[in-house]
């Protein structure tokens, strides 16, 4: 399908100064999908994080962590998408809030297996010394379990920048409109340079939760969990794919 | 437009070959993207294993893919192989590939040292030991992962639709475009795909236990 001079053409796209403004422009199609992906990892961090924290602190309501855990695998980010649109109408919001919702299980139970996971040993000493269970969490299991929580933080906030690439889909904004828009038009350039930049995100956002995750890792590496572990444990759990 | 139903069962009564043929694509497009990942991941995984300084290589290959997005994945291969089964499959079996390398290795690693050594001191040769003994005591590990796989493999069929496969996910897009009525579509759409997914996690979560009987009596949990 394609010729020879495609990347030429794709080369053109991106030169061409009428798609790097107005409303339908790079920029502003980036924008859209910061802020589709910004909101959403805000609100989910906000709403599992202390969900974790006091299930991995406490041990109560283990079961219901598994059981979003299993739930959130199975509904297809697609099928929320379109569904939450559906019910609550056309717009940013209903976006919003399904990829809200695709991003809590991953954040939730990462951040739980951090919290659980945290040497129990570590754990009798420090209340042995005397701390309270407050100083426990906030100064023991929640620096120990630091590079696992940002773990979870970057698989939600991947599955988000890759969902909100979908958008598209159900009419919303985003990088994912040229796809879609390309698509409808057979115009394989665009197609493919809305790929490129869809792409590029994804490694950007990736890369920046790697770093975040090095620099949330305790200096004299006091944990390393990668070993011993079942595989069905996974040391940083897989929930979802990127999608 | 007449008012309908929430759910439209005559319609969905006259249309059950339409289901049937998307719901047979759906299962089709996530057999073949499993199992292709599955041949791709067992051989390198069994070599990295061994030769420790490659694991990194593909462990981290196999996650740069993982990382691009769907949308984007199939973005960049419509322009040379169209809106082909071939255009779908490739970032399916992708994202399987990660999922299968860590399992493997991580089913591989956890065979006692040990046994390999039992194993060889029999007489068993380096073949025999891989076929006879490493891989079947991986194989719960190995089956863990073909059950990640599978669930989210059949989630992302779904996404496929852009291309106009997309198994039940079709019943999405097109009943969001109003193409079909649209909420009995959706609803039958996203119903059809979390049964298959739960299904797949049951099946073979009951796979993976007779596989491994001495892990039976120890309460599974599952995360992840």
């Amino acid at each position: 399908m394609s010729e020879p001079g495609f990347f030429a053409e794709v080369v053109e796209w991106f030169g061409d100064p009428a798609h790097w403004q107005g409303s339908s422009g790079i920029p502003a199609r980036l924008v859209e999908h910061l802020i589709l992906s910004a909101i959403p990892l805000v609100i989910a961090a906000a709403i599992a994080l202390p969900a974790a924290m006091y299930v991995g602190h406490t041990r109560r309501f283990e079961l219901a962590i598994v059981t979003i855990a299993n739930i959130g695998r199975a509904i297809p980010s697609y099928a929320l998408l379109v569904i939450m649109v559906i019910l609550t109408g056309l717009g940013n919001e209903p976006i919003i809030v399904a990829l809200t919702l695709l991003a809590i299980p991953p954040i939730l139970t990462n951040g739980y297996v951090a919290i659980q996971s945290v040497d129990a040993d570590t754990i009798e000493a420090a209340r042995g010394m005397g701390l309270t269970g407050r100083q426990v969490l906030l100064g023991i299991e929640l620096p120990l379990g630091a590079p696992l929580i940002v773990a979870g933080l970057r698989i939600a906030a991947l599955q988000i920048v890759a969902t909100a690439g979908l958008a598209a889909l159900v009419a919303g904004g985003g990088l994912g409109r040229f796809i879609v828009d390309g698509l409808a038009v057979r115009n394989f350039p665009q197609v493919f340079s809305g790929a490129v930049l869809v792409a590029l995100l994804a490694g950007l956002t990736d890369g920046a939760f790697t770093l975040l995750q090095r620099w949330a890792t305790p200096r004299h590496g006091v944990r390393r969990p990668s070993r011993g572990l079942p595989a069905e444990q996974p040391p940083v759990p897989i929930v979802r794919p990127a999608l | 437009m007449t008012e309908r139903p929430f759910i439209d069962w005559e319609w969905v009564g006259g249309h059950l070959d339409l289901i049937g043929q998307r719901l047979a694509q759906h299962v089709w497009l996530t057999v073949l993207a499993v199992g292709i990942g599955l041949l791709i991941a067992l051989p390198i995984s069994v070599y990295v294993q061994r030769r420790r300084r490659l694991y990194p290589v593909a462990a981290g290959f196999s996650g740069t893919l993982y990382t691009i997005p769907s949308i984007a994945f199939m973005g960049l291969l419509i322009p040379f192989t169209g809106l082909s089964t071939t255009t779908a499959l490739v970032p399916l079996i992708s994202y399987t590939l990660l999922i299968f390398v860590r399992n493997i290795v991580t089913g591989l690693d956890g065979v006692p040292e040990d046994t390999r050594e039992a194993a060889l001191g029999m007489g068993y040769s380096v073949r025999q030991l891989r076929w006879r003994v490493e891989i079947p005591l991986a194989l719960p590990a190995i089956v863990a992962g073909l059950r990640l796989a599978t669930v989210s493999t059949i989630g992302l069929v779904t996404i496929t639709a852009l291309i106009g496969k997309g198994g039940v996910g079709y019943l999405l897009l097109a009943g969001f475009r109003n193409l079909l009525p649209r909420t009995t579509a959706v609803t039958i759409g996203a119903v059809l795909s979390v049964a298959m997914a739960i299904l797949a996690d049951v099946g073979l979560l009951r796979l993976q236990r007779a596989l491994a009987p001495w892990t039976r009596h120890v309460r599974s949990r599952t995360i992840g």
